[in-house]
Order: C-alpha cells, then sequence, then structure tokens
C-alpha cells in the first residue's frame, strides 16, 4: 500500500499508512522511522512513530517539503519490516487490586469473573507496543483480552496515580507520572516508566513487548522503598502468584 | 519591598571558575514562571512534550539583546511577573507581552537590555498587552538540562527548575555573561521587532493534515469566523469559542502526531491550538496548522482576545519562516543604542558581597 503524504504546517510532514491498527501497519511505520533515522536527511530533525502513521519534523531552511517527500519515497521503497530488531520483553511488576486497583472489583463484575481471574487475564499476554504518546513514557499497548474491555470513567479522574496499571476501553497502559485519567485502575507498578536523565528515557519502545507480572503487596513496597529506577525495565521479580484480593 | 535593610547574612559569591553563580532570588513568583529555552528536539516518539517558551521568538530576540546565544534558557512569565532580586549584578532584557515592572521604583524598559545591580529588585507585574513575557539574563539561566533541554516540562514535572514552576524563596544560578555589562545594556531592537497588539489577529495556517476529516461547510467556517480565546488557555494549547466546525463523520482518529501550532477540532466543534507543552500524540483531527512564525502570535492572545485564521500554502508559510530566521540572523547586528532609560548610562561598581534576604529560604542543595 502507497502511504499518503499529509503536509503538516510548513515544518511537519505526516507519512500515513491507513486507518487500521494493526502489527503489520506499525511495522511498516517503525521500519520507516528507523530507515529515517539511519538514513541522516537533511534538515531531518526528529521522527513521531504512531499506530499508523509516522510524523517528520524538520527544518524548512534545509529542505523543502517535496524534497523531503521524495527523500522519504526513497527510503520508504528499501526499508524491509521484516528486518526490524527482535522485540525486547519488558516486564512490569504489578500490585493488582486493594488500594492500588480502586477498579478491579469493578473491571471483574463488569466481566463476570472473579478478580483472580481478571489479573491472571490482564498478566497472560504479551502486549506489543505501539507507540509512546499521551504523556512521558506512556506506552500504548495492544492485546488487552477482549473479556476485560471495559468502558472508562464516565468523568475522569483529576489525579490517576504515578504506576497506576489500568485499563480504559480496549486498552490497558501504565502511567508513568500522576496526570487525570478516565481509566480504570487495577493496579500499580514500582517500576519507574520515565527517567529524564537517561537519554532513552522509557524502559520500552516502540515494537517491544510488555508483561504485567504479578507481585504482592510487599514486595510492591520493597521495591519502592530499594530502587525507584528501573534499570532499562529488565528488574524481574521472583513471585508469579497472583494476588487476588480486591 | 527594599532588598537592603532586611539584614541578613552576608554571603561573597564571586565568579567561579565555571563563572555560574547564584543570581536571583525569587520573592513572589508570579502567577506562572518558568525556566524555558527553545524545547526538548528529538524525544517525541518516547512521548516527551517539546516544551520551551511558547512565544520562542521573544525568548530568542530577549537573548539577542544581552548577548546570549538565542537558545540560552530565560524566564517566561504568564500574565503576572514575578519579583526577583538579584544577588549580584546582571545585565537582563525583557521580551514579549509587554510588561509593566520597575527596577527599585523606576520603569524598566521593553526591549531593551539593562543593568541590574546587586540588591536591586525587579518587580515585574500585569501585561499591557498579551500573556507571556520574558526575562533574558546575560549568561542565561543555568539548571540541569534534561534529554538536551533546560525547559521545564509541567505535565511530567521535570527540567528547568526542579521541575516546576518557580516560588518565593527559590535561588536561580546564572551563567558567567558573555561580556561585559558595559557591552550589553543599553541595546534595544528595530522598531519593526517590537510586536504590537492587534485585534483581531490574523494567523496563517496551513490546512491539514487531517481537513478531509471536516465538512467543505466545516472548513469555510474555520477560514471565515472570527474566534475567542476562551479562559481554558495554558502552556498546552488555547481553547477557542467561536462558530462550530462540522466534522464530515466521527471527531476521533486514531492517535497520531500533534505538532506544534496543530488546530485540533474535538467532536464539540470548537478549535484548540496546541502550544508548547502539547501532548505528543493525540486522537482528535487537525483541520490545519499554524505555521511556525505565527504561534507566538497565538500564544499571545490572552482569554478574550479575537483571532482569525488564513490559509497560505505550504511554500508560503517557508517563505515567512526563512524571512523570520534570516531577520534573527541579521539582529545582532542591527541592534540600536537605547538612551530612553538613565539606569544604562552610569555603571556603578559590581559588588563582590551582597545581602541575601532570605538565606534559609534559599535553594542551594
Amino acid at each position: 500500500m502507497t502511504p499518503r503524504f499529509l503536509p503538516t504546517g510548513e515544518r511537519g510532514l505526516v507519512v500515513e499508512f491507513g486507518d487500521a491498527v494493526s502489527l503489520e501497519v506499525n511495522a511498516r511505520v517503525r521500519a520507516l522511522a528507523l530507515g529515517l533515522e539511519a538514513a541522516r536527511i537533511p534538515g531531518l530533525i526528529e521522527v513521531i512513530p504512531t499506530y499508523r502513521s509516522l510524523g517528520i519534523a524538520y527544518d524548512p531552511l534545509a529542505t523543502s517539503c517535496d524534497e523531503l517527500q521524495a527523500r522519504v519515497r526513497d527510503v520508504a521503497s528499501h526499508v524491509d519490516p521484516g528486518t526490524l530488531p527482535p522485540p525486547k520483553l519488558v516486564r512490569i511488576p504489578t500490585v493488582y487490586g486493594g488500594p492500588y486497583g480502586p477498579d478491579l472489583p469493578f473491571v471483574a463484575e463488569h466481566a463476570g469473573l472473579g478478580v483472580a481471574e481478571v489479573i491472571r487475564l490482564h498478566s497472560e499476554p504479551l502486549y506489543h507496543v505501539y507507540m509512546i504518546g499521551f504523556t512521558a513514557g506512556f506506552a500504548y499497548l495492544g492485546g488487552l483480552p477482549e473479556r476485560l474491555h471495559t468502558p472508562r470513567l464516565s468523568s475522569p479522574r483529576i489525579k490517576t496515580p504515578k504506576g497506576s496499571v489500568a485499563i480504559g476501553g480496549s486498552q490497558t497502559g501504565a502511567y508513568p507520572a500522576e496526570t487525570p485519567g478516565g481509566w480504570r485502575i487495577i493496579g500499580r507498578t514500582s517500576l519507574e516508566l520515565f527517567d529524564p536523565s537517561r537519554e532513552v528515557p522509557t524502559p520500552m519502545v516502540p515494537g517491544d513487548l510488555v508483561q504485567f507480572v504479578p507481585i504482592t503487596e510487599e514486595e510492591y513496597l520493597r521495591a519502592e522503598s530499594l530502587e525507584p529506577r528501573a534499570e532499562g525495565g529488565e528488574r524481574r521479580t521472583e513471585s508469579r502468584e497472583p494476588r487476588a484480593e480486591g | 519591598m527594599n532588598g537592603f535593610d532586611q539584614g541578613g547574612t552576608r554571603l561573597g559569591y564571586p565568579l567561579g571558575a565555571l563563572g555560574s553563580r547564584d543570581l536571583i532570588e525569587v520573592l513572589r513568583p508570579g502567577l506562572l514562571t518558568t525556566v524555558q529555552d527553545r524545547g526538548r528536539i528529538g524525544y517525541q516518539k518516547f512521548g516527551v512534550p517539546v516544551s520551551g517558551a511558547v512565544d520562542e521568538v521573544a525568548l530568542r530576540v530577549g537573548n539577542i539583546l544581552v548577548g546570549n546565544p538565542q537558545g540560552a534558557a530565560g524566564l517566561e512569565l504568564t500574565a503576572l511577573g514575578p519579583q526577583l532580586r538579584f544577588l549580584a549584578y546582571a545585565v537582563v532584557a525583557l521580551s514579549g507581552a509587554e510588561v509593566e515592572g520597575d527596577l527599585d521604583g523606576r520603569r524598566v524598559p521593553w526591549y531593551q537590555s539593562f543593568l541590574v545591580r546587586a540588591g536591586q529588585v525587579l518587580d515585574l507585574r500585569t501585561c499591557a498587552w498579551g500573556i507571556r513575557a520574558y526575562l533574558a539574563i546575560a549568561g542565561g539561566i543555568d539548571v540541569p538540562a534534561l534529554l538536551g533541554s533546560r525547559s521545564t516540562c509541567l505535565v511530567a514535572g521535570f527540567g528547568g527548575f526542579r521541575g516546576r514552576a518557580l516560588s518565593a524563596g527559590d535561588v536561580l544560578r546564572v551563567g558567567a555573561p558573555p561580556a561585559s555589562p558595559g557591552d550589553l545594556c543599553g541595546r534595544g531592537v528595530p522598531e519593526e521587532w517590537r510586536p504590537r497588539d492587534t485585534s483581531p489577529v490574523t494567523i496563517r495556517v496551513v490546512l491539514g493534515p487531517q481537513d478531509d476529516a471536516f465538512t467543505a461547510e466545516g472548513c469555510r467556517t474555520f477560514l471565515e469566523s472570527t474566534y475567542r480565546v476562551s479562559p481554558h488557555a495554558d502552556r498546552m494549547g488555547s481553547r477557542l469559542d467561536g462558530p462550530l466546525i462540522a466534522h464530515r463523520a466521527s471527531a476521533d482518529i486514531v492517535s497520531d502526531w500533534v505538532p506544534l501550532g496543530g488546530v485540533q477540532v474535538p467532536g464539540d466543534g470548537k478549535p484548540i491550538i496546541l502550544l508548547a507543552d502539547r501532548q505528543t500524540t493525540g486522537g482528535y483531527p487537525k483541520i490545519a496548522t499554524v505555521i511556525g512564525p505565527d504561534v507566538p502570535l497565538a500564544a499571545q492572545r490572552r482569554p478574550g482576545d479575537l483571532l482569525r485564521f488564513r490559509a497560505v500554502s505550504v511554500a508560503e508559510g517557508q517563505a515567512v519562516a526563512r524571512d523570520l530566521e534570516a531577520g534573527l540572523l541579521a539582529l545582532p547586528g542591527r541592534l540600536v543604542t537605547a538612551e530612553s532609560w538613565s539606569y544604562a548610562a552610569g555603571l556603578g561598581e559590581v559588588p563582590g558581597e551582597i545581602p541575601l534576604a532570605t538565606p534559609e529560604g534559599g535553594s542551594r542543595d
């Protein structure tokens, strides 16, 4: 499929690969992003991969929009989504329910399941990171089991605590910082999801895989008090036992 | 408030080897005063807002006036300015919104560099027009650069001065001035560089990236109506009131990149101009994108102000951008010697010791 080129002001360009949210389309976006970063195109400032399109910020003094489009087309014709680097698996240790996940009972009731079953379903999949956006370090994940799809709050919370693991509609994710939010909070992670002192400030990048790993409250509190900073998202936890109370 | 009669501890702040020193003590923070530079470039793919001065041109001109690189960090104040006590001499300049202020009781100039002596209090108050003014300081504000920028990212709480707006008692460090005060103060801009208040202001946009999400009537409404800035205007964006813009079908798109100046229209049909602290991605269609040189015009409208949009081509927008950059490049050689402000005339001695009003309130950890 031929991408659409959408001029965005006098210093931006969006390359759109259709409307679909799919792994195939997303792979094309990410492949083009990496291809453009490697190509060192004059005037290209940064690329922003999203679900199905790539945002490009450029310097209008260094290149025209037509010139840039031609170069992007050239790169797009050479990149192969099949050669993307293999995904990294990022585990997100999560304490489910209780004060950390006040909406877990609602999600369970909505799904017609027990709380333990919700935790099992939520922590089972390997979620695909489609993109990072909304706020610094927030990963948009694909792969939430349909059974767990839950409508958002009718009126957003003023504060969704930092580290909240939540479900909104057909999506799930973890909040890197305290923000307002309308998602249902089912748990909390101690993993630092955004660290501006690191050149790559997020544990995961688009294309990576994410798994939520149930931990106990004790493990969560210990992790919080010991080491608030993630080591590239590779911190692991011993426990695989779901925490079953809500 | 007179800075000299506080009887505080006397501390010396000689210029160190690196030349950075504690310089500005915040007595009153103002409504929202933050450290900003030209923003965080290259990290949007990690969801990091670009941040930076909302009126970037004003910050750059202010920096030129005090001899700084255009991207040096300065203070952005919003609607109501801070009261600042200088712990050592400094050359500063005000730009952007026309802010009223005085230095120990004397009215200070706008778009003109001037000298502040140790112990003097710069009191910045309301803006005659516009909403964001900039205080550039020779040497630039010295806060740690994070992800390549000294800008404050309020939404994620990092960068700038401890990731937040200034509060009373904060003490800011400033780098070594690029030249002697005598060479840097009393410099003004040619008249055409002083922004003017116009209403309604016309803001040039390039249509798209999602103008096809709107009906032809919706696009006409957008381009032919006058909009009023609503009270919901902040560093993330300016929400506008006015004729509603009709979507072709759904007001939702698959979330994609949100550029600076993007004009997004949610389901209620009211446009929002996205500014420095915008989210990097969003799910509302963008009917148009304000050209970079006109973002400051949008950024300076305050609630109640009127504005209109005019569509230009990408090539026209780029021509305007080229002219602006050429003008900024030539500006250092076109500065005029300012005569209207007398503090610039007599440079006194520069004391090595100054009284600190609130030694325990300092922020030196």
